[in-house]
């Protein structure tokens, strides 16, 4: 990691997720200040523990649902008001739906569509703003390359996460001449609890880890949008090529 | 895991668990379906099959990796149980505090290093791990929690310090450091020639130095027999104003690292290299290639091969070490099959309580042997024969082979150790050598 990268207050939204947690112990190496916002409290307290004594400063966190679109503005000014301003902002939180039982259930759809990419817009258009405002801060995602293409396996998630990963790219049109960055991360595969009934063999499958630390240099290289590993972005490339004539008889 | 097969470092025996589950957090112990027994499983560092548990489940226990008190004023420290001691010496050392005992490699989990009482180079000074351990939880499948230290639960607290993982799941472990002035350790090396010298060697160094190891040529025959390195240390007194050394760099992050350079060594090349590498009569050294001298070679343990290795550690009591390993290295050298890689200390007579620690006063002999089969098993029993004979003992963590009359024999508390073991858990190297219970 470069030493000469300095984050001072990071804001991580979904801090209980595998990803978001290795992200910030990354983060903690350079002495960063967290403010943790997750569903679970008895394991954001953990990690609020565990992040203290890693980066040596105090943590702030508070357990909050975040499908509840109308908290969003008191949370952010909670949040500056331990801040001051924010340097980071790292959006982790999501669910994986049932598809199946996406397509049997309108509800079921409406809801995964509604913590997926709603409240991810709601909270990406507040922090903008506060960034823009200041004209400074970093604004992360964390988008997935399901979200480049609708297969028929996950197309509600993957409906989620194209919407914002369009959301982001307009933002990040909006914010460059304002001096605020806007970072996209899509991951592909990763072995996390939110993936845990799948069988996870083979090379497509990432670490936790490997996917922060790509998070932590996309903030450090100034990145756009990035794909981690590395390797999705051909893999993508070749997918998004497929014409849709022939990609709708594909078994995906 | 990324669908891998867990296996133990010795890559012998083969296991097949049934099932694979991640622990996430200490508030829940995600147990298997029945009829299925489990076993808490680390970071794979033990040798044999006492992380294993063919045909069950394993608790995957590295996901409980988080810190939960550091105190920088006292050096106590309580940490989740799948914290690597390697993420505690990346916290505490630049702080000024040191692990109490560390064993050969920093890559184990706290739950781990309790679960086996391990030990290092200050055996005579420190006695093992579990001496350090001021508390801990244990998490039993009725969902009992039971705080232990040496006064309350003392009975479950000793039975779980070297308890083979058997007692429970162990869900965060609070230990005690020891200070630290840097981050040198002050050290001498000395050639023996034989074992008399290394016991005289001892006599002289036990006193001064609270770190002590010897590397011993198991090649050697007839007047060379017995012949090894002595290497003794200290951690550095302040004062010593030496830049921070660079950074040994390994090639990948120390949890998933697929070297393949390594691979390509041969075993007897590795060998000469580490054991002929000239070294310094008196020196200073940072402390990773003091304690830790394989850890930035990792996977080290591929050098031998699809079939795995055996290592073979026993303690022989004092009065008894000489002649017994005189006859083991003689028992060695006839069998054709030298162990690259052999190591000699002497155990001091502090010891942990653990019902079945495997430290105990004596002087223990490490040794590894590459899989050849037959031969190889039949050379570990003859040199169980001097082991039992000496009334000696052999490290569970390191066995993947003895017989259970020798288990018993050398672990006498084992009866009285059962009554711990949680109805739900079980491992291979239980059923091995006490059977199914």
């Amino acid at each position: 990691m470069d030493k000469g990268f300095i984050v001072r207050n990071i804001l991580i939204i979904g801090a209980t997720s595998a990803i978001a947690e290795a992200t910030a112990r990354r983060f903690a190496a350079t002495g960063a200040r967290f403010y943790l916002v997750g569903r679970n409290s008895d394991r954001l307290t953990a990690i609020a523990r565990d992040l203290e004594i890693r980066s040596g400063q105090s943590v702030h966190s508070e357990s909050l649902d975040l499908d509840q679109l109308d908290q969003h503005p008191a949370l952010l000014t909670r949040v500056n008001r331990i801040f001051g301003a924010i340097d980071v902002a790292l959006i982790a939180h999501g669910t994986l739906p049932d598809q199946a039982a996406c397509q049997q259930s309108v509800a079921t759809t409406l809801a995964a569509l509604h913590t997926n990419a709603l409240s991810v817009i709601s909270l990406a258009t507040l922090l903008a703003n506060d960034f823009e405002q200041r004209r400074r801060g970093a604004l992360i995602a964390i988008s997935s390359v399901a979200g480049e293409r609708g297969r028929q396996s996950n197309y509600v998630y993957g409906a989620a996460k194209g919407m914002v990963s369009l959301f982001l790219q307009g933002l990040r049109n909006r914010l460059f001449s304002k001096g605020v960055q806007v970072i996209t991360i899509k991951p592909g595969f990763v072995d996390t609890p939110m993936t845990a009934a799948f069988e996870k063999k083979g090379l497509l499958w990432a670490q936790p880890d490997q996917i922060a630390q790509g998070i932590v240099a996309a903030v450090e290289r100034s990145r756009d949008e990035i794909y981690l590993p590395w390797f999705w972005r051909w893999i993508m490339l070749i997918i998004r090529q497929i014409p849709e004539s022939v990609f709708k008889r594909l078994k995906l | 895991m990324s669908g891998r097969i867990p296996h133990s470092w010795g890559r012998y025996p083969s296991s097949q668990p049934r099932q694979l589950i991640s622990c996430r957090d200490i508030q829940t112990l995600p147990l298997p379906g029945e009829p299925l027994s489990c076993l808490p499983f680390g970071n794979g560092r033990s040798y044999g099959d006492v992380g294993l548990n063919n045909g069950g489940a394993l608790l995957l226990t590295r996901g409980l990796d988080r810190f939960i008190t550091f105190d920088p004023a006292t050096g106590v420290l309580r940490a989740e149980a799948g914290v690597l001691l390697s993420e505690i010496l990346a916290l505490i050392v630049p702080q000024g505090w040191f692990l109490s005992v560390t064993p050969g490699t920093r890559f184990v989990t706290l739950g781990g290093a309790i679960a086996n009482d391990v030990h290092g180079k200050n055996h005579h000074f420190a006695g093992s791990f579990g001496c350090h351990v001021r508390a801990f939880e244990l998490l039993r499948s009725d969902g009992e929690r039971l705080h232990c230290t040496p006064e309350q639960h003392g009975d479950w607290f000793q039975a779980t310090i070297g308890g083979l993982g058997l007692t429970g799941l162990i869900t965060w472990v609070e230990i005690q450091l020891q200070r630290i002035a840097n981050l040198w350790i002050v050290m001498e090396n000395r050639r023996f020639g034989s074992l008399d010298e290394f016991l005289a060697l001892d006599a002289e160094y036990e006193s001064r130095y609270p770190y002590i190891v010897s590397w011993i040529d198991c090649a050697a025959t007839g007047r060379a027999l017995g012949r090894g390195i002595y290497m003794a240390g200290r951690h550095a007194p302040p004062g010593i104003f030496k830049a921070a050394p660079p950074a040994r760099r390994t090639l990948t992050v120390p949890l998933m690292p697929p070297i393949s350079l390594v691979n390509q060594l041969s075993v007897a090349a590795f060998n000469r290299l580490y054991y002929h590498l000239p070294r310094p009569v008196r020196g200073l050294t940072p402390y990773p290639p003091f304690f830790y001298p394989l850890d930035h070679l990792q996977e080290w343990n591929r050098l031998y091969g699809r079939r795995g290795f055996f290592q073979y550690q026993c303690v022989i009591p004092p009065d008894r070490a000489r002649a017994a390993l005189l006859e083991m290295l003689a028992r060695i050298a006839a069998s054709g099959q030298g162990s690259m890689l052999a190591v000699l200390k002497r155990f001091g007579n502090q010891v942990s309580g653990g019902l079945l620690s495997f430290p105990r006063p004596g002087v223990t002999l490490a040794l590894d042997f590459p899989n050849q089969g037959q031969q190889t098993l039949d050379l570990l029993d003859r040199l169980d024969e001097v082991t039992r004979q000496a009334s000696g003992a052999v490290y569970p963590a390191k066995d993947a082979r003895m017989n259970g009359a020798s288990f018993r024999q050398y672990f006498p508390r084992w009866a009285e150790f059962s009554r711990f073991i949680d109805p739900r858990f079980s491992s291979s190297l239980w059923r091995r050598v006490i059977g199914e219970g």
